[in-house]
C-alpha cells in the first residue's frame, strides 16, 4: 500500500457513514451476562457490552477473568447461566455461520493437513470438495502458509499453526471474528510479526474482531476499542477507544503517540485493580 | 571403548542367542530328561510345524482367534464409545469393565464348559472374554482424550452430532483404540492357547496334551517355542500398525 492511497483512507472503517466508533450500530449486545459455572466458580457478573460493527474490539483482563468464558458464551458454546447475547439484533442460542473463532491452543485435527483443516469449517457445512479446497487455498495464501498445505499441524511451529487456526477462522467467511488469545503461545518476536500480519489482513477482509488478550501492549496495537475486564467474577471495568489509525505501516504504530499514551493510560487504570 | 559403552552397543537378540547356548549346554551335559538340548528342540520344531497335526490344530487356533477378536472388536469399541460419549452408560457399566479387566478370567473357562460344550464355542468365548475389556478400557480413554477444544472447534463450525463423531472424535480416539487393540491381542492369544488347554481336546491343547502323557519333552518344547514364536510376531505386527499412528497421539 503506497503513500496516496494511505491518505485517502484515515480510518479503518473509512466508509461507513457514522465515523465515530461509539456512534456504528453494535453487531453484538451483552447484556447482563452472568455465568456460574457447576462448580461454583462465577466466572462473569453482569456483563454488559455493546461491540461496534466493522472494529477490532479488544477484552483485556488477568488470566482466569473470564475472558474465554466470554467468548464461549458469545460463540453460544455454552450457554450464560444469567443474561443474552444478541448478534445483528438476534438473540444467540448457539453457535452460527456468522460467528468464528480462532483458538488458544489452535484446536487444529492432527491428523489432517493443513489443508484439510483450513477447509474444515466449510466441510462441516456439507461445501463440495473441490470448492472447499479452493477457497482454503486461497486463505492458506493470505496468511502466509502457501507450501505448507500438505504437512500435518505437528510439523508447524507454533506461529505457523496459530496461522492455519486464522485461515480456518477467515475461511468460513463470518461477519465476526473472535480470536482467543491468538498469539499467547509463541514467542515475541513471531507474536511481533503475527500482530502486523493480522492488521494487513484486516486492512483486506472487512471484518468485526472482538480480540481477547491479557497483553496491554497487544491490545494498544491491535484495537479500536479496548474493553477492560476485572478480576473474577468479571464486569467492565472501562471502555477506551484508543483512536489509533491502524492502515498507517504497522511498525509506525507503535511509535505512535496515541499508542504510547494509551499503553500507559491503561496501565495506570489496571494498576488500581493490583493491589 | 569403556565396558560400560560396549555394554550399550550389543544387540538386544544377543541375550537369546546366551539363553539357547545355556539351555544347549544344559540339554548336553545336565542329564535332566525334562531339558532335551535346543539344537534338537530346533531340528524338531522344524519336523513338527510340516505335519498335519500342527497345521490343524494351527487352523482351528486361527479360527477360534479370529472369530474371538472379531466379536471383541465388534463389541469392545462400540462399547467403550459408548461409556465415553454417555456418563450413565459410563457410571453403570464401569464397575463391570474393572472387575473384570483384574479378574483372573481363567478360573472362568470351566464354567464355560457346561453352558457352551467342550468345544471351539469356549474357546471363542474365552478369547472374547480374555480380549475385550482392554479394548472397552482403551476405547474409552482415546476418546476422553479428545481435546475439549476440538469438540467446540467441531460445534463451532456448525458440526452436527454425527459429524462431530466421525469426524473427530473417533479419528482423536484411534491412537489409543491401537493401543487397546494391541493389548487385546496380547491377551487373546493367552486366552485362546488357555482355553484349548483347559480343554485340551482341541487344536494346541490336544497337541500339548498328547506330548506330555507320552513325556515327548522335545516336541512339547518345541510346540512352546514355536507357539511362542507365533504370538510374539503377531503382537509385533500389530505394534508396528500402531506406531504408524503415534505421530498424532503427540500433537494432541
Ligand atoms: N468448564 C469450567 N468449569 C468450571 N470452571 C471453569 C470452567 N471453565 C473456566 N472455569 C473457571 O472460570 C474462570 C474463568 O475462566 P476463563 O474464562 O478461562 O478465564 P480467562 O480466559 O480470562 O483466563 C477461571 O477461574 C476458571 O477456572
Ligand atoms: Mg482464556
Amino acid at each position: 500500500m503506497d503513500a496516496s492511497t494511505r491518505d485517502a483512507c484515515p480510518a479503518r472503517d473509512a466508509g461507513h457513514p457514522a465515523g465515530g466508533v461509539a456512534d456504528a450500530t453494535p453487531i453484538v449486545r451483552v447484556d447482563g451476562v452472568t455465568m456460574r459455572y457447576a462448580n461454583g466458580v462465577s466466572a462473569l457478573d453482569g456483563i454488559d457490552l455493546d461491540i461496534p460493527r466493522g472494529r477490532l474490539t479488544t477484552l483485556l483482563g488477568p488470566s482466569g477473568c473470564g475472558k474465554t468464558t466470554l467468548l464461549k458464551i458469545i460463540a453460544g458454546l455454552i450457554p450464560p447461566t444469567a443474561g443474552t447475547v444478541a448478534v445483528n439484533d438476534r438473540i444467540v442460542t448457539g453457535p452460527g455461520p456468522d460467528r468464528a473463532l480462532v483458538f488458544q491452543d489452535f484446536a487444529l485435527l492432527p491428523w489432517a493437513t493443513v489443508l484439510r483443516n483450513v477447509a474444515f469449517g466449510l466441510e462441516l457445512r456439507g461445501v463440495p470438495r473441490a470448492e472447499r479446497e479452493a477457497i482454503a487455498a486461497k486463505y492458506i495464501r493470505d496468511v502466509g502458509l502457501a507450501g505448507f498445505e500438505h504437512q500435518y499441524p505437528n510439523q508447524l511451529s507454533g506461529g505457523m499453526r496459530q496461522r492455519a487456526g486464522l485461515a480456518r477462522a477467515l475461511a468460513v467467511d463470518a461477519d465476526i471474528l473472535m480470536m482467543d488469545e491468538p498469539f499467547s503461545a509463541v514467542d515475541e518476536q513471531m507474536r511481533r510479526k503475527l500482530q502486523e500480519d493480522l492488521l494487513s489482513l484486516l486492512q483486506v477482509e472487512k471484518k468485526t474482531v472482538i480480540f481477547v488478550t491479557h497483553s496491554i501492549e497487544e491490545a494498544v496495537y491491535l484495537s479500536d476499542r479496548i474493553v477492560l475486564l476485572s478480576r473474577r467474577p468479571s464486569r467492565v471495568s472501562a471502555i477506551r477507544d484508543t483512536g489509533i489509525a491502524h492502515d498507517q505501516p504497522p511498525d509506525q504504530i507503535r511509535r505512535d503517540r496515541r499508542y504510547l499514551d494509551t499503553v500507559d493510560e491503561i496501565w495506570d487504570t489496571l494498576k488500581q485493580y493490583l493491589q | 571403548m569403556t565396558a560400560r559403552s560396549i555394554l550399550d552397543h550389543v544387540p538386544s537378540g544377543v541375550s537369546l542367542l546366551v539363553w539357547a547356548a545355556l539351555w544347549e549346554l544344559v540339554g548336553r551335559f545336565g542329564g535332566i530328561d525334562l531339558i532335551p538340548p535346543m539344537s534338537q528342540i530346533a531340528l524338531t520344531a522344524i519336523d513338527i510345524v510340516q505335519t498335519e497335526k500342527f497345521v490343524t490344530a494351527l487352523a482351528v487356533t486361527a479360527q477360534a482367534f479370529g472369530i474371538g477378536m472379531a466379536l471383541a472388536i465388534v463389541v469392545g469399541i462400540p462399547l467403550g464409545v459408548l461409556m465415553g460419549v454417555w456418563r450413565p452408560a459410563e457410571r453403570l457399566l464401569d464397575v463391570w469393565v474393572n472387575i473384570f479387566i483384574s479378574a483372573p478370567l481363567t478360573a472362568l473357562v470351566p464354567a464355560l464348559m457346561p453352558l457352551l460344550g467342550i468345544g471351539q464355542t469356549t474357546v471363542v468365548a474365552t478369547v472374547f472374554l480374555f480380549a475385550v475389556w482392554v479394548l472397552v478400557i482403551d476405547t474409552r480413554a482415546g476418546i476422553h482424550h479428545v481435546g475439549g477444544s476440538l469438540l467446540d472447534m467441531a460445534r463451532l463450525f456448525g458440526g452436527s452430532r454425527t459429524q462431530i463423531f466421525f469426524k473427530v472424535l473417533l479419528p482423536g480416539a484411534l491412537p489409543e483404540i491401537l493401543t487397546g487393540l494391541r493389548l487385546a491381542v496380547v491377551r487373546g492369544v493367552k486366552g485362546v492357547v488357555i482355553g484349548q488347554i483347559i480343554i485340551a481336546l482341541l487344536g494346541f491343547g490336544e497337541l500339548f496334551e498328547l506330548y506330555l502323557q507320552n513325556f515327548l519333552m522335545e516336541e512339547f518344547w518345541a510346540l512352546v517355542f514355536v507357539v511362542f514364536a507365533l504370538a510374539f510376531v503377531l503382537v509385533e505386527a500389530v505394534g508396528l500398525v500402531e506406531r504408524r499412528f503415534d505421530f498424532y497421539a503427540g500433537s494432541r
